[in-house]
């Protein structure tokens, strides 16, 4: 992995301004994941929408970690499920009369 | 812009305390707030009204000047410096209290179907106490209307979003309701943040003759009784070109014969094709002769 794939996590905090604490909070979830490398903690660029979301579920919605946790299940059964009823609809497009 | 009760929207009544102005925003928020209702237009819309009614109400002059003069209230001060009142607006009870309510961020994909306050408030963003940070952009999602014969090639098409041209390449094999992400499309950030993502959705129109289960495609094919019966040669359209099928001898009505790699290409893998199925549909002869009605009668003895 390159490092233009990995953003510094001080320069999210700093940008975000958002606790260091809260990104390790969610990395010992699982819910993230940090990389580090020559000291440095960083996390994957193509991480940042899904933690830009976190950060606003806990900094806008006052939402605690547990809850992120349990949400980001939740969205990901959601988003799931959606592919799923959307490859079903496709099918049924079969069927449908001309 | 039509008059938006502010009140009945955060469902609160119009003596309600700041305290219950809060309680009621931060519960209807969380509910309707996009990262918690994905792909969820409803909700989307939901959320804008009750974030523009909390900047509303949650501010101690505006609220005043909202339960004065109603949807004019954006131009109280005006109408206090001319003392009078607004054609057809006000007569509102007057409130008093309130709390300056941070607003929820989040990212907003259409912003056109509610007041413009809202969009020059947050345009998309906002945050209790971040309000300072630098934002990436709102992402922006787009719809992009194809047909079948469009989607079987890749192609390049140029798109307008917020009045910009973007020219996108749509792969071969894209799925009616797929999401392909635009990287840097959407928004511009604020405050020197990133811009956001253009989201598109493919939605693709169905084929009079053909039906599509993701890489196979299904067609009927009418064939005439005598060579239902006897067997034959017939030149069936795929959408690669006219192709020649061999049918055998006492074929059914409803049989089906599979054309291997003449279906769908399969979504970016070069050179990979599903199949064509045609069903036959055997039509039986009409207008007869009488001879041929004869021959028929002949035929039904033996």
């Amino acid at each position: 992995m390159t490092n233009s794939n990995l953003i510094l996590i001080e320069q999210i905090c700093r940008h975000y301004e958002v606790e260091p604490d809260f990104i390790v909070s969610l990395n010992s979830y699982g819910l993230i994941e940090i990389i580090e490398l020559e000291q440095n903690k960083y996390l994957k660029l193509q991480e940042m929408t899904m933690i830009e979301k976190m950060i606003r579920m806990h900094y806008d919605l006052q939402i605690n970690i547990e809850g992120i946790d349990d949400i980001s299940h939740l969205l990901n059964k959601i988003e799931n499920l959606q592919f799923e009823l959307q490859s079903v609809q496709n099918r049924l497009r079969i069927y449908d009369a001309e | 812009m039509d008059f938006i009760d502010y009140y009945k929207i955060l469902e609160i009544q119009k003596s309600a305390t700041e305290a219950e102005i809060k309680k009621a925003y931060r519960k209807l928020a969380r509910k309707y707030h996009p990262d918690l209702n994905p792909n969820d237009k409803t909700a989307e819309a939901k959320f804008k009204s009750i974030n523009e009614a909390n900047e509303v109400l949650s501010n101690v002059e505006n609220r005043k000047k909202y339960d004065k003069y109603g949807k004019d209230w954006k131009h109280a001060d005006e109408f206090e410096k001319a003392g009078g009142q607004p054609r057809g607006g006000g007569g509102q009870q007057q409130q008093s209290g309130g709390f300056a309510g941070g607003g929820f961020g989040g990212d907003f994909s259409d912003s056109g179907d509610f007041s413009d306050f809202f969009n020059s408030m947050y345009g998309g963003q906002g945050g209790g106490g971040r309000q300072s940070a630098k934002y990436r952009g709102q992402d922006l999602n787009a719809e992009f209307q194809l047909n079948l014969k469009s989607a079987f090639t890749t192609h390049k098409q140029t798109l307008t979003v917020n009045g910009k041209n973007i020219r996108i390449t749509i792969p071969a094999g894209v799925e009616n309701g797929q999401i392909i992400k635009i990287p840097n499309h959407g928004s511009p950030g604020a405050n020197g943040g990133p811009n956001g993502d253009l989201y598109i959705t493919f939605n693709i129109a169905n084929d009079p003759k053909f039906k599509r289960d993701k890489s196979n495609l299904y067609s009927t094919h009418d064939l005439d009784l005598y060579t239902a019966l006897l067997g034959g040669e017939v030149v069936v359209d795929t959408f690669d070109g006219q192709v020649k099928v061999k049918v055998a001898p006492e074929t059914q009505s409803g049989t089906k014969v599979k054309l291997k790699g003449k279906g769908f290409p399969v979504y970016k893998k070069a050179d990979q094709f599903g199949d064509l199925y045609i069903t036959f549909n055997v039509k039986l002869p009409t207008n007869l002769s009488d001879k041929q009605k004869e021959l028929f009668r002949e035929i039904s003895k033996l």
